[in-house]
């Protein structure tokens, strides 16, 4: 195992398992209000200081931490099979297939999802569990988010139907199935870890903008991505760096997650 | 000859086809979603029960979506492309007013956005350090991790362009395809027996790897064009810049039906255009190398 | 005589003219003009206006140009509340309250040169009054059945007669900015200090001094001083507030109040609070009878104990110091207290107790259980409080209001919404328990919100358009409305309405938390501001300032 692999193994278990123990480790909960200290800086009861209604971001961080890293990755996941399923399939077939495909895609690429997560919202009960809002957000986003990728592993899957290779194995009698997930799946790996890569940190931030629909975690619970919408008062947050934590903590686990995806890069390669 | 044109003709209609499904599931969707036939102006309380009802009538237009379609094709085809509701204002003329800032925008948005794309995915599939890789991971990651309305607003802060806050939130995500895709080539075995041989770096990436890799880059460039098009609305709502994307904002907020529709028909045409064009580009290139 | 007096003023009116370009021209040839030279002012609009017509103004960026460019009969000194001449010399409301007269103004122009007159005002009124406008500025004249009829006595005398007593009825004039009946120009020829002269949609609205404006000071310069007004479009605060720091312009309207306190932090100068606004933040639970919520929670929104108790246990001092930083004052009702006159003064401060919350809702059949409130059907007492989602305000107060409720055993769920969403619960499906929503005052007149408190009426948020009043106290309220807004009696208008009040603070429809201050910035180069309460706040007397160079 490789230095930068075992390091990014290392920062995630650390990160993983700091959340889980987050009600040991912030006793007093994300929700309880310190309503004489708010927006106060860092200090011994306050770690990462409070924040504009006087709850312990240092437990936020952590709380949201449960709710960030487990659901984004599974909605990362989803979308990845999803690509791998429409844009490599439609490319390993071919003509019409990939045609259709492709225009589906386009349009897919291109309608006003934002109706339809409103839509959404309006056929939830208001009074719906924080965990289910949340589940059904990334849900949504997995859905929703496969199109990007799928269009390049069309393309990719496409160029490598006719490759020597896979021209090859044709003509020895494999079948189709057995040749798309054995010769031409691993050849699409690439992309499909650099679709998985990128939907982490995007559905995290896509969770928190979901939330002017009435989406995505409801208050008080928190998560990354309502945690970095604070940075959105740039003129106070120059003064206030501790408000950066939560970024700095987010490419952590990306660039670790990076790391861990690097080696099956190369095995892939 | 004839056999192409008819091809060239058949792929049009298809495009033509998909742009108008397009403008149809978006009026359904705005038509579905709720809020639609309301009206922030009701809510003043000094409308009497007239004037509200005025306002309810005059959404309630709109109600039937095939209806509401028909009638807009009906009027495109001359021309009229209706008028913007929250606005009130001709949406063609709102619509030519607004493109060539937005069109400006997108253009360097993705310009500076390959621009960076290419040099730090060459330089990392060409250089093969693992620090390097880590360093350009780790700045690519910072970038997409960071809200776009951040960005938008470092830009206002910094007084910079708001093209370089487009290209920022573009850049992290054609990097990774195109990074991924770079040290998938150089790792083909005939790179190996090509550098084994003594060749050099710039022939060897000029002649034996972009040949591979173009199809599937310029796949990732026609993705870019969507993703510099979904940036530009929070950019341009952040920056104060009168273009398309904040056009779009205003009239998703309002449920403005005939914009939304229009602004979607015009995302999908540039979406179906910069796609098929790279599909276009890919199966030449292809072909040559063939 | 007095056709010798129209000739010689026919004579006179263009030589009078004409002399005046004479002096411009050479003025302009010595490289000075006549008029003030008193800069340019810069502010944001925060959102595009949708229309430069004065009578169909419906939006604040709307509303701010019609107030910079238009001419009214009449303007409230935004400072004093006290209503003052304008293009009228002297008004008279009759007794009846159903007319009002004007002397206006002579040798008046519109900015394009056409002369104003009566006939103008009439022209305007016709236009305001006709049915298919549907403005709110129409519509507040709008006090019965029938037709609005004007008569020129003179080109300087007007008198206007409506179909029935309107309350308040010469301060309405305020907000009707007088049209030219006989320019080309239509809405464009104005008659206020400034005029349009350029506008990039989506980008900004530049303003010129009006050079035919009539005001002059006590020296005998025309006013205004300033030579333009830019208002550049933006809705976001954070890079409004950027734009201040970077003195790319000079005055915020409506400061949040985390803004104000770190601009008071390092220029204090900059900074005004003017005191309680008359804008009300309010709670309100869903009261219509026909609303697909489960019926247990209908029988609890519609018990007035059940109300109060949730009133009593939301710490509003808490609201005020932590979500506006001490920027805002604790609701007493309907009224803030910075509407001097209106303002019930024997009302008292809602108190915050969450024991006595908790034993009125025990005296309502509630019990605790588990540390869980339940009614006494065993039902738990949990719901929804929805507001309009980007308002950070409101989504904070929201999760304070939600610990408060905590703590005497309510479980709250707090729901951010995008604002037409919002609307569609509230007045359409009902389908929604609470809501935390604002009300923004520009009248001091409480005629003003009489279609909030009548129950028939669409925007009687709790429970509109009610066929006949469902509750004694809501009879009550709409006989007390009615009965103002037909007397001309002010006394007896105040007596009414302080009655109103009263019943709204005892049965709770609105649970009033709060009062926000008036909080502006205006920049040190902007000289001769004053900011207030009323409505716009920093520039109500923008005829009157000037900005030095930067």
């Amino acid at each position: 195992m490789s230095f930068w692999r075992k390091l990014g193994c290392v920062v995630l278990v650390l990160v993983l398992g700091a959340s889980v123990a987050a009600n040991w480790l912030a006793p007093a909960g994300y929700a309880k209000q310190y309503r004489e200290a708010t927006n106060a800086p860092p200090s011994r009861t306050h770690w990462l200081g409070t924040d504009e209604i006087g709850r312990d971001r240092f437990a936020r961080v952590l709380y949201g931490t449960r709710i960030s890293l487990l659901l984004a990755p599974a909605a990362a996941l989803l979308s990845t099979l999803m690509a791998a399923l429409i844009g490599g399939l439609a490319g390993y077939l071919g003509g019409v297939w990939a045609r259709v495909a492709m225009a589906v895609t386009d349009l897919f690429m291109s309608l006003p999802w934002l109706f339809l997560l409103i839509t959404a919202r309006a056929l939830m009960p208001l009074n719906v569990s924080p965990l289910v809002s949340v589940l059904v957000t990334f849900l949504l986003l997995g859905l929703l988010g496969w199109t990007a990728a799928a269009r390049v592993l069309c393309t990719t899957a496409g160029t490598l139907r006719t490759s020597d290779f896979v021209r090859q194995a044709r003509a020895a009698g494999l079948p189709g199935l057995r040749l798309f997930w054995i010769h031409v799946v691993p050849n699409l790996k690439p992309v499909l870890y650099a679709q998985f890569w990128i939907s982490i940190p995007v559905f995290i931030l896509s969770e928190a903008n979901l939330g002017i629909l009435g989406l995505g975690v409801a208050e008080p619970m928190p998560s990354w991505g309502s945690l970095l919408k604070e940075l959105e008062g740039l003129v106070s947050v120059g003064e206030e760096p501790w408000k950066f934590v939560p970024l700095i903590l987010l490419v952590v686990v990306v660039t670790s997650f990076q790391c861990l995806l690097s080696r099956q890069e190369e095995l892939a390669a | 000859m004839r056999r192409l044109r008819w091809k060239i003709a058949g792929h049009a209609l298809a495009l033509l086809a998909t742009v108008l499904l397009g403008g149809l599931f978006s009026a359904t969707f705005v038509r579905l979603a709720p809020g639609f036939d309301v009206d922030e102006r009701e809510l003043d309380p000094h409308l009497n029960a007239q004037s509200v009802q005025a306002l309810h009538d005059a959404r309630r237009q709109n109600r039937n979506v095939f209806k509401f379609y028909f009638s807009y094709m009906n009027r495109a085809a001359h021309g009229d492309l209706g008028t913007s509701l929250a606005l009130g204002q001709p949406v063609r003329t709102l619509l030519r007013d607004r493109a060539p800032l937005s069109l400006r925008l997108l253009t360097m948005g993705l310009g500076l956005a390959w621009l960076l794309t290419l040099t730090l995915a060459l330089s990392a599939a060409w250089l093969r350090l693992s620090v390097y890789d880590t360093l350009t991971t780790v700045v690519s990651g910072t970038f997409l991790c960071l809200p776009a309305a951040v960005l938008a607003l470092l830009s206002v802060l910094w007084n910079v362009p708001g093209s370089l806050a487009i290209a920022l939130i573009v850049f992290p995500h054609t990097y990774r395809y195109a990074r991924n895709l770079l040290v998938k080539a150089y790792s083909r075995p005939h790179i190996i027996t090509a550098r084994a041989k003594g060749l050099g770096e710039a022939r060897i990436l000029f002649w034996h790897v972009m040949p591979v890799v173009t199809p599937q880059l310029l796949a990732v460039a026609g993705v870019s064009v969507s993703l510099a098009v979904g940036a530009a609305i929070p950019v341009e709502a952040l920056c104060g810049l009168a273009g398309i994307g904040q056009l779009a904002w205003q009239a998703a907020l309002a449920r403005d039906l005939p914009l939304l529709v229009n602004i979607t028909i015009l995302v999908t045409l540039v979406t179906l255009l910069a796609n098929s064009g790279a599909d276009v580009i890919g199966h030449v290139v292809r072909g040559q190398e063939s | 005589m007095k056709r010798h007096g129209k000739k010689l003023k026919q004579l006179v009116d263009p030589c009078g003219k004409a002399i005046a370009v004479a002096v411009l021209c050479l003025g302009s040839l010595l490289g000075r003009a006549p008029a003030q030279g008193g800069g340019e002012l810069r502010f944001c609009l925060r959102s595009e206006p949708k229309t430069f017509d004065p009578l169909k103004v419906e939006d604040d960026a709307s509303g701010a140009i019609r107030y910079l460019t238009g001419g009214v009969l009449v303007r409230v000194n935004r400072q004093t509340q006290e209503l003052e001449p304008g293009l009228a010399m002297s008004w008279k409301v009759s007794k009846d309250g159903r007319q009002v007269s004007f002397r206006l103004r002579s040798g008046i122009s519109f900015s394009d040169g056409t002369p104003f007159s009566a006939g103008d005002v009439a022209y305007t009124i016709q236009q305001l009054m006709d049915p298919a406008l549907h403005s709110p500025t129409g519509d507040a004249f709008r006090s019965g059945a029938g037709n609005v009829e004007t008569k020129v006595i003179s080109p300087t005398q007007i008198s206007i007669r409506f179909p029935a007593p309107v309350a308040g009825l010469d301060r309405l004039f305020d907000q009707v900015a007088i049209l030219s009946e006989r320019s080309p120009k239509k809405e464009m020829a104005v008659l206020g200090p400034f005029m349009v002269a350029d506008y990039k949609p989506g980008s900004s609205v530049l303003l010129k001094r009006n050079p035919n404006y009539w005001k002059t000071d006590e020296q005998g310069r025309k006013l205004p001083y300033l030579d333009s007004i830019e208002l550049d479009i933006q809705p976001n605060r954070d890079v409004e507030m950027l734009r201040f720091k970077r003195a790319e312009v000079d005055l915020i309207n409506s400061l949040d109040s985390e803004y104000f306190d770190k601009l008071a932090a390092t220029t204090p100068q900059l900074v005004h609070d003017a005191g309680a606004s008359l804008d009300s933040e309010q709670l309100w639970f869903n009261e219509v009878a026909r609303s697909p919520i489960p019926g247990y929670k209908k029988n609890w929104f519609r018990s007035a104990n059940f109300r109060r108790a949730i009133s009593e246990a939301i710490n509003r001092d808490d609201l005020s110091r932590v979500v506006f930083h001490g920027h805002a004052q604790p609701a007493m009702g309907p009224f803030s207290p910075a509407n001097k006159f209106w303002f019930n003064s024997k009302l008292k401060p809602q108190t915050y107790s969450p024991d006595a919350a908790l034993k009125e809702l025990q005296e309502e059949g509630f019990r605790m259980e588990n540390g869980a409130l339940k009614d006494k059907d065993g039902n738990e007492v949990v719901f929804s409080i929805i507001t309009n989602s980007g308002n950070k305000i409101r989504e904070r107060m929201a999760v304070l209001i939600q610990d408060d409720l905590q703590k005497i055993g309510i479980h709250v769920n707090v729901v951010t919404l995008d604002f037409p969403s919002l609307i569609e619960r509230m007045t359409q499906s009902f389908d929604y328990e609470a809501i935390i929503l604002g009300l923004t005052n520009v009248d001091l007149d409480p005629n003003g919100e009489m279609n909030v408190w009548l129950s028939s009426s669409e925007n009687h948020q709790w429970n509109p358009q009610q066929k006949a009043p469902e509750t004694p106290w809501e009879a009550e309220i709409d006989h007390l409305m009615r009965a103002q807004a037909s007397s001309s009696d002010v006394k007896k208008r105040k007596e009414a309405f302080d009655r109103v009040q009263e019943i709204v603070v005892e049965q709770q429809p609105f649970i009033f938390l709060i009062n926000k201050n008036s909080l502006s910035a205006v920049s040190a180069a902007v000289h001769g501001a004053a900011p207030v309460i009323l409505s716009p706040q920093t520039f109500w007397n923008a005829e009157w300032l000037t900005v030095s160079e930067k």
